[in-house]
């Protein structure tokens, strides 16, 4: 049985006197222990959200409606109360934010911000707390971690603050850890120490990983499984070989196509997918990319396009896929 | 940290006599003066001069200044026109009186206010929320001397609960130290006259503290709002931690420095002067004696005064400055 299991999970955001938005719109998929899922989209696809929604993280406001199941290791999280959740956050499931440096409390030393946990869930004080702290400090790469428990977050390089911030989030052996864009506000070459660093942690502990990007190439190196969503909803599912190397639905399609290549001429453009994400069609009308799909046909509007199942546990939300391609050019070159 | 506070109190020094320069000048330039107070509208012109020229007003104004300065590097701050006693004297006897009576409105107003702007903001858009932020308009609004007839008709002519003026039960016979009446009586472990002083300052403390309250829920609930968004809250509930933990190291923490500023600055205002409440509750505090020094042009006690004042204020201020740096690691002095 998978680890986690989100079944039709939808989010909606309700604000008198306007239309709802549908944030997460019926998104499914599962991880299963030690597995490494990707979570891949554009901005404003309802990937963050699926994730907050998990950890019943969603800011509390008036008009907000969460829908499905989330079922963790045989409980469903959206019908636990809060104390429970608290019990599990930071034990079982742990997050790993995006902006390391705005995560982190300004006015509380790293030291206590990492000991907190280990107190809360493990029950650890004083100097036991503190050379735990230590060790996954030095766990996770930062250099004399003594002196670094005693330091805040702006002594700290940003490369540094999202090392502690993982160390807080593996400290007390997770399940499931959950990174949402672990790498978006760093420099490029912190950005590969950072997902080498995630790896060894999850291989070393049998930790589940979901990685929430916008990045093909963080997927690419990493998930074992990706699920590519659009509007709200996952569009197509599949293991990281058939998905990079015969892509079904035109927006997975069309995101490969989009980066950028190194063996193509300079002063070739760059291949963008025309539109923009609030080109979106309501998923009750049709297909929500059917404004932007360059295979639109008469059968995507109307309905939403049927789940379609495919050999190898992948599957695709569309009625015209993308066939299966025949060698590319550039492969016979 | 010593070395910023020694600096701190350097400044004091332009400060202090830039102010008096300018506020020796311009008192001078109010029409009438002392004379008029002392005459009334009937003396002829020759006694006005003759007092004038008594008093030392008929001089340069800068010669007045500068005898001014002299005697303030001695901290003399000269004789009240009016009550022909030692400015200093005056204060001494009076200015402990609004201190404690500042202390209890703001012990009132924090201990109340920063609470219930947490709550509310916690509750946003809910009762507690919408009563909160309506009471603090009418807290701000009410005027404080109405509010100080409404408390003293109820809860000391009505209920009898409290008393409805002075500072203490002159029949105690308490014994006088500082002249701050609470701490007289613990130092002399007269514990009766030390709990007589508190129960006087219950409700003038209470009215005077009304405005602070709103000011500081208002502010506290804004804060707090604020910060409840911040990203570093959400790592925290990712974390798991308890409600009471996420409230106090992570919220309240960081959601407390635009409180301690607006709590330096309530407390100088408080401080300068709470003449209706002091009037209403016969409490006598600094606040009814300068307002009559005021129309009396009392000179030297309107000067000792305003130099008190500005070294309270610089004092309060470096206080928070000092409070900043405790909260705040990012601005922590040096």
């Amino acid at each position: 049985m998978a680890l986690l299991e989100v079944d039709d999970l939808s989010v909606t955001f309700a604000r008198r006197g306007q239309r709802a938005v549908h944030a997460v719109d019926g998104v499914s998929f599962s991880v299963d222990a030690g597995e490494v899922v990707g979570l891949v989209g554009e901005s404003g696809c309802g990937k963050s959200v699926t994730s907050l929604a998990i950890m019943g993280l969603l800011p509390r406001q008036p008009g907000l409606r969460v829908g499905g199941k989330a079922v963790f290791d045989g409980t469903d999280l959206l019908q636990l109360d809060d104390r429970s959740r608290r019990g599990i956050r930071g034990r079982d499931i742990a997050m790993v934010f995006q902006d390391p440096l705005s995560s982190l409390n300004p006015v509380v030393p790293i030291g206590l911000q990492v000991t907190e946990v280990l107190t809360r869930h493990r029950g650890m004080k004083g100097d036991a707390a503190a050379k735990e702290a230590a060790r996954l400090l030095d766990r996770v790469g930062i250099p004399d971690p003594k002196r670094r428990l005693k330091e805040y977050p702006h002594q700290l390089s940003g490369g540094m603050r999202q090392r502690a911030l993982i160390a807080m989030a593996v400290a007390c052996q997770p399940r499931l850890l959950i990174a949402d864009e672990p790498t978006t506000a760093l420099d490029v070459t912190i950005q590969a120490q950072i997902l080498e660093l995630l790896k060894d942690l999850v291989r070393d502990s049998g930790t589940a990983l979901v990685m929430i990007t916008h990045d093909l190439g963080v997927v690419a190196g990493m998930c074992d499984s990706i699920n590519v969503l659009y509007g709200g909803r996952v569009v197509e599912t599949a293991r990281r070989r058939p998905l990079f190397r015969e892509p079904r639905h035109p927006y997975t399609v069309g995101l490969l196509g989009s980066v950028p290549r190194l063996d193509v001429g300079r002063g070739e453009p760059l291949n963008p997918i025309p539109g923009s994400v609030r080109d979106l069609l309501p998923w009750p009308d049709g297909c929500a990319f059917a404004p932007r799909c360059t295979r639109r046909v008469d059968a995507c509007v109307g309905e939403p396009p049927q789940l379609v199942l495919a050999h190898d546990g992948r599957s695709y939300r569309c009625v015209n896929p993308a066939p299966v391609p025949a060698p590319r050019e550039e492969e016979k070159r | 940290m010593i070395r910023f506070i020694v600096r701190r109190l350097l400044q004091l020094i332009p400060t202090l006599f830039g102010l008096s320069l300018l506020l020796f000048i311009w008192l001078r330039r109010l029409p009438g003066g002392p004379e008029t107070a002392i005459l009334g509208e009937r003396g002829t012109p020759e006694m006005r001069a003759a007092i004038r020229h008594n008093l030392g007003l008929d001089e340069p104004i800068l010669i007045q200044y500068g005898r001014f300065l002299r005697r303030l590097i001695r901290l003399d701050l000269g004789t009240s026109i009016a009550t022909k006693r030692e400015v200093t004297t005056e204060f001494l006897q009076r200015f402990p009186g609004t201190v404690e009576l500042t202390v209890t409105a703001m012990v009132i107003a924090i201990g109340i206010g920063i609470p219930l702007g947490y709550l509310a903001a916690r509750r946003r858009g809910r009762l507690l929320d919408h009563l909160s932020v309506g009471g603090s308009l009418i807290g701000i609004c009410i005027p404080v001397f109405f509010l100080a007839y409404i408390l003293k008709a109820i809860f000391s002519e009505n209920l009898g609960w409290f008393p409805s003026s002075g500072r203490q039960d002159p029949t105690i016979g308490a014994t006088r130290i500082t002249n701050f009446f609470v701490l007289d009586g613990l130092m002399t472990r007269e514990w009766d006259a030390a709990a007589d002083a508190l129960w006087h300052l219950v409700l003038p403390g209470l009215a005077l503290a009304s405005i602070p309250l709103a000011i500081i829920v208002r502010i506290t609930r804004a804060s707090v709002l604020e910060v409840l968004n911040e990203d570093f809250v959400r790592t925290a509930e990712a974390k798991g931690l308890t409600e009471n933990v996420i409230r106090r190291r992570h919220v309240l923490r960081n959601a407390m420095l635009p409180v301690a500023t607006s709590i330096g600055l309530l407390t100088g205002g408080l401080l300068s002067g709470a003449v209706l409440t002091e009037t209403v509750f016969a409490f006598s505090g600094i606040g009814a004696f300068i307002a009559e020094s005021i129309s009396q042009r009392d000179y030297p006690v309107l000067m000792g005064f305003i130099m008190i004042i500005a070294v309270v204020y610089v004092l309060v201020n470096l206080i928070v400055d000092l409070s900043y740096s405790l909260i705040d690691p990012r601005v922590r002095v040096r």
